[in-house]
């Protein structure tokens, strides 16, 4: 079964009015539109300004502001890598090295069989066991090579 | 029956707690064992989790760090009677690391069960809230700025004032903002809390409402802590079923705590991006004035504080502002959550008075590198705090002391690098980190951090080094004065810290020495 639903502006508009009658509610949609269809197209940004009775440039404008959000789903599952001065200090960037090379993308890529996304995070709060890293929802820290390696399986099956 | 602790703190999660509770919860079936398995916070001492503790007539004996394979073994051996073990630690409470501790704001993590309510209550909580209703709005204010408290996140704004100025605007709707969005790196004494002892923050908010006459509070957490939502959801629901934070004081102006998740911007830090961000816009930086105490969430009066700030007013308004106010130095005053990180032996959190030194923090209570190679650089306040070398390790933890030599305290994440790091890189990520994170509003920042990695590169590759040296610093002197906000005017920081300190890093110097080897 796939991971996210496929687009649709019915539903999307459903959503939208779960979440569109509290203040600052932008944020709260998008983030809800996420979770369901895995990013945040462009078709979604008219039906938030309508709901919201704001421009669609405030729409886009707060779409393409947060780093969180995508215009594509992302593979099946994601990897984030932290990249901060404390994931550097304990050796983060040769993790980062490996991990681009055994899934043969760059950072922010998906693999050609769209299992796994890989992205960069700054900061997990995890810095008392850097390096840390983060598979969908799930937290890993003080790794190593030989977990790194597990864990890229882990994603890739 | 025995009852043992193992922590849900993400940190430990992230090391493998699940593992070993399923472990645990797999052998007290197979061997008919009567277990108890608690699932409090983190005691803070990383390098031990995940820690296991057993109660026992001598008080919490910790085993640690456990792996599930090893589950067996230690039962083995008698764990569950506090029996001896290489991997045991004595009674955790008697531990040389936490025992020296001071902890006032982290007084229940990793005692208690964070989704406890009675647990809370019967561990002091709610005792502040107490005393708040007993002296009313202007005797938790006076209270607050007894206690010298200032503001946790980094800026070090005394919180008294700020709430006395969010008090003194007429009534009309007001807001409690928390700002939870924690994004610097060598920082986590904030999700500890949330994760830990999320009841305390909620309580911090209530009184924080009843203080300045707010009725609705919003906790801004950043996406980057999926766990720390689900445990400051849990608390929410508990104290709002028992009454204790919508209907039994709503009369007495309570906030009823929300939170809203940020969408992964480290600028949403800053206060008045935060705001922006809440009421569902870009978090462009605001120009200030006017002060979000008077302008602030949708244009009312808002008090913005820390989660380590509005944490510590329970015990505030429990033990007194005196109390709180006799730990510390010069206006420094109480204690400070400080976060050891990077490569570090014993990472953790170490709450302790201010004035204790950068070197005794990183030599002896974090033991010095993980790697086991000589500690180079230290980074404190996170991403914009300065690098300080060895020379340095004198100074002590105190606002004005890190402030006279070019640093800062901020969030008191302390990041340790050793001797592989190659500070010219650093000072070089320092301004890419801005430029990636920079909201756009201002140009010093926006411009600046971009033409910064420039400089900074043209300096390595040793291209008119002098000319770009000068550039670098008259750079860095317009990001300070000119930007906005903290972002812009305190990258700076780590630029000019590494190259005052490690010269050798940025080209001539290198060079040469390669040339004379």
């Amino acid at each position: 079964m796939p991971k996210y639903e496929t687009w649709n502006p019915e539903r999307a508009v459903e959503i939208i009015a779960e979440h569109q009658d509290q203040r600052g509610a932008t944020l709260p949609i998008l983030h809800a539109l996420q979770e369901v269809f895995g990013c945040v197209p462009l078709d979604a940004e008219p039906l938030i300004a309508d709901a919201l009775n704001i421009t669609r440039a405030e729409v886009h404008g707060c779409v393409t502001f947060y780093h969180d959000f995508r215009r594509e789903p992302p593979g099946r599952r994601t990897l984030k890598i932290c990249l901060a001065e404390s994931c550097q200090a304990a050796g983060v960037r040769a993790l980062e090295s490996r991990a681009k090379e055994k899934l043969g993308v760059e950072m922010g890529g998906t693999t050609a069989d769209a299992r796994v996304t890989l992205e960069p995070v700054y900061c997990l709060g995890l810095c008392h066991s850097s390096p840390a890293v983060m598979l969908d929802k799930d937290v890993y820290a003080g790794l190593d090579e030989e977990r790194l390696d597990e864990l890229l399986k882990e994603a890739q099956s | 029956m025995t009852r043992i602790y193992i922590s849900r703190d993400s940190g430990a999660l992230a090391l493998g707690a699940e593992a070993v509770v399923k472990r645990f919860e797999k052998e007290a079936k197979e061997r008919g064992l009567d277990l108890e398995i608690v699932r409090n916070g983190s005691r803070g001492m990383y390098w031990l989790e995940p820690l296991v503790e057993v109660e026992t007539d001598q008080g919490r004996v910790g085993y640690g760090p456990v792996r599930a394979s090893k589950v067996d073994d230690l039962i083995d051996a008698g764990m569950l009677e506090g029996k001896p073990h290489k991997k045991c630690i004595g009674v955790v409470d008697d531990y040389p690391w936490f025992k020296n501790q001071t902890r006032l704001t982290f007084a229940r993590v990793g005692t208690t069960d964070p989704r406890s309510l009675e647990d809370y209550q019967a561990h002091g909580g709610y005792a502040g809230l107490k005393k708040a209703l007993e002296v009313g709005p202007d005797g938790i204010i006076e209270e607050v700025l007894a206690s010298g408290l200032r503001g946790r996140g980094g800026a070090g704004f005394p919180t008294g004032i700020k709430w006395r100025t969010v008090a003194d605007c007429p009534p009309q709707q007001k807001y409690i903002v928390c700002n939870a969005d924690e994004g610097d790196s060598g920082t986590f004494a904030d999700r500890m809390i949330m994760e830990g002892d999320p009841f305390v923050l909620i309580e911090g908010m209530t009184i924080a409402g009843i203080a300045v006459g707010a009725t609705y509070g919003y906790i801004y957490l950043r996406s980057e802590y999926p766990h720390a939502s689900v445990a400051l959801r849990a608390a929410i629901d508990a104290a709002r079923n028992a009454g204790l934070s919508a209907t039994t004081w709503r009369a007495r102006a309570t906030p009823s705590t929300w939170r809203s998740a940020t969408a992964g911007r480290y600028v949403c830090g800053e206060e008045t991006s935060l705001l922006d961000s809440l009421e569902g816009k870009r978090g462009e930086v605001r120009a200030k004035p006017p002060l979000p105490a008077h302008v602030g969430l949708f244009g009312q009066p808002t008090i913005i504080n820390n989660v380590l700030s509005l944490a510590t007013v329970p015990i505030i308004m429990d033990k007194g502002g005196q109390y709180y106010h006799d730990f510390g130095m010069g206006r420094s005053r109480g204690t400070m959550r400080i976060q050891l990180a990077g490569n570090i032996k014993h990472g953790g959190l170490y709450e302790t008075a201010f004035g204790i030194t950068l070197g005794e923090l990183v030599d002896d209570i974090g033991g010095g590198t993980y790697s086991g190679r000589p500690v180079r650089a230290v980074q404190v306040g996170g991403p914009l705090g300065a690098y300080f070398p060895r020379d340095l390790f004198d100074t002590p933890f105190d606002y004005e002391a890190f402030a006279a030599r070019d640093g800062l305290i901020g969030h008191a994440g302390v990041v340790v690098f050793d001797d592989t790091v190659d500070m010219a890189k650093q000072a070089h990520f320092a301004m890419e980190f801005c430029a990636i994170e920079s909201c756009g509003k201002c140009t010093p920042c926006r411009i600046g951090s971009a033409r910064g990695m420039e400089v900074i590169d043209k300096i390595v590759a040793d291209e008119d080094r002098a000319e770009n040296l000068e550039i670098l610093e008259d750079l860095c002197n317009t990001m300070k004065l000119g930007s906005l906000c903290a972002l812009g005017g305190f990258a700076p920081y780590p630029v000019m810290s590494a190259l005052t300190h490690f010269p050798e890093d940025f080209g001539a110097d290198k060079k040469r020495l390669e040339a004379a080897e």
